[in-house]
């Protein structure tokens, strides 16, 4: 697009040129399958193959984005593009709320179905010394372990997240202020929030492991407990790459005042995260 | 119907550089094109079509008689999981995708799709997908050999084909998602000036609608089957009595996203019809608002009704009453649309070529298999009838009859417009009645055989069955050949040997922009946006 013949419309809309990127990004991924379930089939040869996918991956990802950067500093984008990059973020972020359903729904079904079914008159043939309270091993696993308290890390992780919301809005204002240093600050804590956070669940979790023994295998607690906050510590790391991301390009004086979808696809992505963690802090850790 | 094509200058001025496109076939790997897109879609589905049917035809000859023959009841199993898979997976969803691809942007008056890169990545996910599917029957172990619907335990004692599985279906969940994110962003955000959501064609109202189901539910097929995984891998005990979780617990999960999976197939198919049988009754369509409201209702009843496939599962009553009243509920606004495209054809003056013959054929046995369906929604007649060839039978008129129909249908329609050829009538209506009458032979007395108790996905049968059998596997055999014939009937369209050019318009009632531009759609069209009154 963007013929001069067609000034009216020029702009309007925008068709990017050919590219290789989606097929670098489909062999990526054939190489990471493959290395994955080679991996896990103890098969040697497969780590190789499950590096390369992500060399390949981390290629086309700087790639691909750099071409996007590249056009939206280029003008190349109007009002259309940005209208279409807000609705698919959204539809992204509600793809990403689905996904978490999967693994929350997997925790209620256990806590009030499952677990409850197994203690039940009917399975006593089978498991006759099953409480059925939570948090539990289930009936056949004999690994006591103590629950993560919710009032240490996970309450100062809750903290953490909330506050770090808070640093990214003041960002965004000083960013439609016009005040870049500002914008470029506040965005700064905002990250370093978010690393903290990260460390602090990591050493959540060596204490769970070394001290609590409590583990991915611990049953169905251990199962939900770290795919729930796993899964969502791996979203806290990718939002804090797209933010760190933002954040060099806010110091390379990308973005205005006007124009800045970037930010604040991260921005929602952010607080997406954030308020899957105070779902995660509810179910998880407190109830 | 045909004339020769008209002035390419309609629409657009061809004056400037924008139809300097690349031609060589090695376009396809970089393309930003939503027609070249759309092309492959097409195509791949084609193949993975022919690759779920040779799995069908494996399945078929072993059924011929009873006994073991052919396969071994190892490779039997990984034959129906495959066949299930690759035909939802490969065939039928690309090929829907393929047609929204290339008719959506036509239809609506846009450009291109919204993200038009990330549209070509949605397609080539899906040959890694293919090769980790078909490439898992080749690993030690075989392929996933539990049923497609991958239920534990099976699916965490089995061998690394199921790895393989979990991993193609991850791919082609993302494929789905970034495909229909690209939709509903077309639809919401590139439509013409003028053309409201209440004018769009119903094949766009369809997809929007089927692209909300995808990003609802493919992620949570990607949850259940990360934790299949975990289970299998990392000793999590998600699906695990011992550790405190529940099989049953994959079933609710899975079907969470399988029931409006089916929905997913047959809401773009709908789509399909809603086009044809008004164009060739000549009359608009009967009712668009009520298959609006019909198409959303149905959306959003296939998310409150999955455990009608877990009757057996020991839910309780109360469950399982509600489960099968809300599932009867959908007849509700499928009746509508059915009632909606007989009124279309009430009193119209209705032709039968090809594409209208197939949207009759979807309407009497998508019809059958709804009643069928309504059948198997009554608890107490599916805890007799689950897991028996009945299901086959019901869910195959609705897949095959429904989605494949339409999908053949939508090929007859729109293939002047990619193609810029007419196909050969004659030939088209061979492939009709021959595809009926192979497809009733094939799974009508499947109905008899599931009454009469035989159950699926065994790969022997006592003697009793053994008629039907044959004469069902008589008819797979048939309906397989008829669509090689289907193949050859495209290819003589590509390469133009009817020898009859498409006009722009070559349907007399046909409704919509995308008759508006030359028969073969130029590579770029609508790069000026038309304005709908």
């Amino acid at each position: 697009m963007g013929a001069s013949s067609h000034a009216s419309t020029a702009g309007k809309y925008y068709v990017p040129e050919p590219s290789k990127w989606p097929l670098v990004g489909s062999f990526s991924l054939l190489l990471l399958a493959f290395g994955a379930v080679g991996t896990m089939n103890k098969l040697g040869w497969a780590w190789w193959v499950l590096g390369a996918g992500f060399a390949v991956l981390l290629y086309m990802l700087f790639g691909w984005f750099g071409d996007v950067i590249k056009e939206s500093e280029g003008r190349l984008y109007g009002k259309n593009v940005d209208t279409s990059f807000r609705w698919s973020m959204s539809w992204f972020i509600f793809s990403e709320v689905m996904f978490f359903a999967a693994f929350f729904g997997a925790l209620g079904f256990a806590r009030m179905h499952s677990v409850p079914d197994l203690s039940s008159i009917d399975s006593k043939l089978l498991w006759p010394n099953f409480a059925g309270s939570w948090p539990t091993t289930g009936p056949y696993i004999d690994s006591p372990f103590t629950p993560m308290g919710a009032w240490g890390i996970p309450a100062i992780n809750t903290l953490l997240l909330l506050l770090s919301g808070v640093w990214l809005t003041l960002s965004h204002h000083a960013l439609i202020a016009n005040n870049r240093s500002k914008a470029i600050f506040w965005l700064a804590i905002t990250i370093l929030f978010g690393v903290v956070f990260l460390a602090l669940q990591v050493y959540e979790y060596i204490h769970a492991y070394r001290d609590l023994n409590l583990k991915l295998t611990s049953g169905i607690f251990g199962s939900t407990f770290f795919m729930l906050t796993g899964f969502h510590g791996f979203h806290v790391t990718v939002g804090a790459i797209m933010l760190a991301v933002v954040l060099v390009r806010l110091m390379r004086g990308h973005f205005t005042a006007q124009n800045h979808f970037a930010f604040e696809a991260a921005a929602w992505y952010w607080h997406f995260v954030d308020v899957v963690w105070l779902g995660l802090f509810v179910v998880v850790y407190l109830l | 119907m045909a004339s020769v094509p008209q002035d390419h200058s309609h629409g657009h001025d061809h004056s400037h550089d924008h139809d300097h496109h690349p031609t060589s076939w090695t376009r396809f790997f970089t393309t930003t094109n939503h027609k070249d897109i759309g092309t492959m879609y097409m195509w791949f589905s084609f193949v993975m079509f022919i690759s779920g049917g040779i799995m069908a035809l494996g399945i078929r000859a072993e059924l011929f008689q009873p006994g073991l023959q052919v396969v071994r009841p190892e490779l039997f199993n990984q034959l129906t999981t495959l066949h299930g898979i690759v035909m939802i997976f490969g065939a039928i969803m690309p090929a829907f995708v393929g047609f929204a691809n290339w008719m959506l942007p036509l239809q609506l008056g846009a450009p291109d799709m919204a993200f038009a890169r990330m549209n070509n990545w949605s397609f080539w996910l899906l040959p890694p997908a293919a090769i980790l599917l078909i490439g898992s029957f080749f690993v030690p172990g075989g392929a996933a050999a539990g049923g497609w619907t991958l239920y534990p335990p099976l699916s965490i004692q089995a061998g690394m084909g199921m790895d393989m599985m979990i991993f193609a279906v991850h791919i082609m969940g993302a494929s789905s998602i970034m495909g229909s994110i690209n939709i509903i962003t077309t639809i919401l955000n590139l439509r013409a000036p003028g053309m409201t959501l209440m004018k769009m064609p119903m094949f766009a109202w369809t997809w929007l609608i089927t692209a909300f189901l995808l990003i609802a539910t493919m992620p949570v097929l990607a949850g259940a089957v990360t934790m299949l995984l975990t289970d299998r891998h990392f000793g999590t005990t998600f699906f695990n009595a011992a550790g405190g979780g529940d099989p049953v617990m994959f079933q609710h999960i899975f079907w969470f996203f399988g029931h409006p999976e089916v929905y997913i197939i047959a809401l773009p198919a709908f789509g399909v019809v809603s086009q044809i049988i008004p164009a060739f009754s000549r009359k608009p369509l009967f009712g668009y608002a009520s298959m609006v409201y019909a198409t959303a209702s149905i959306a959003i009843l296939s998310f409150i009704v999955w455990a009608h496939h877990m009757y057996t599962t020991g839910l309780p009553a109360a469950g399982q009453l509600y489960f099968m009243y809300a599932t009867m509920l959908i007849a509700v606004p499928t009746a509508a649309k059915i009632f909606n495209w007989l009124a279309t054809m009430w009193k119209g003056s209705i032709t039968l070529e090809t594409p209208m013959l197939f949207c009759l054929g979807f309407l009497f046995l998508f019809t059958m298999g709804g009643f069928t369906g309504l059948v198997l929604s009554l608890t107490p007649v599916d805890i007799q009838l689950h897991d028996t060839y009945y299901v086959v039978a019901h869910f195959h008129y609705v897949m095959v009859a429904g989605a494949l129909f339409s999908a053949f249908a939508a090929v007859y329609y729109w293939g002047p417009k990619w193609t810029g050829w007419m196909y050969e009538e004659k030939l088209g209506k061979i492939h009709f009645w021959w595809s009926l009458i192979a497809f009733n032979v094939t799974f009508f007395p499947q109905h008899f055989l599931g009454l009469a108790g035989m159950p699926r996905r065994i790969p022997d049968y006592n003697l009793q069955f053994a008629n039907w059998n044959m004469v069902s596997s008589v008819g797979a055999f048939a309906f397989g050949i008829a669509q090689i014939f289907f193949i050859w009937i495209v290819i003589r369209m590509i390469r133009g040997k009817s020898g009859i050019r498409a006009a722009a318009k070559p349907w007399d009632g046909a409704e919509g922009l995308e008759w508006t531009v030359p028969s073969p759609a130029p590579y770029h069209t609508f790069e000026t946006p038309p304005v709908v009154k």
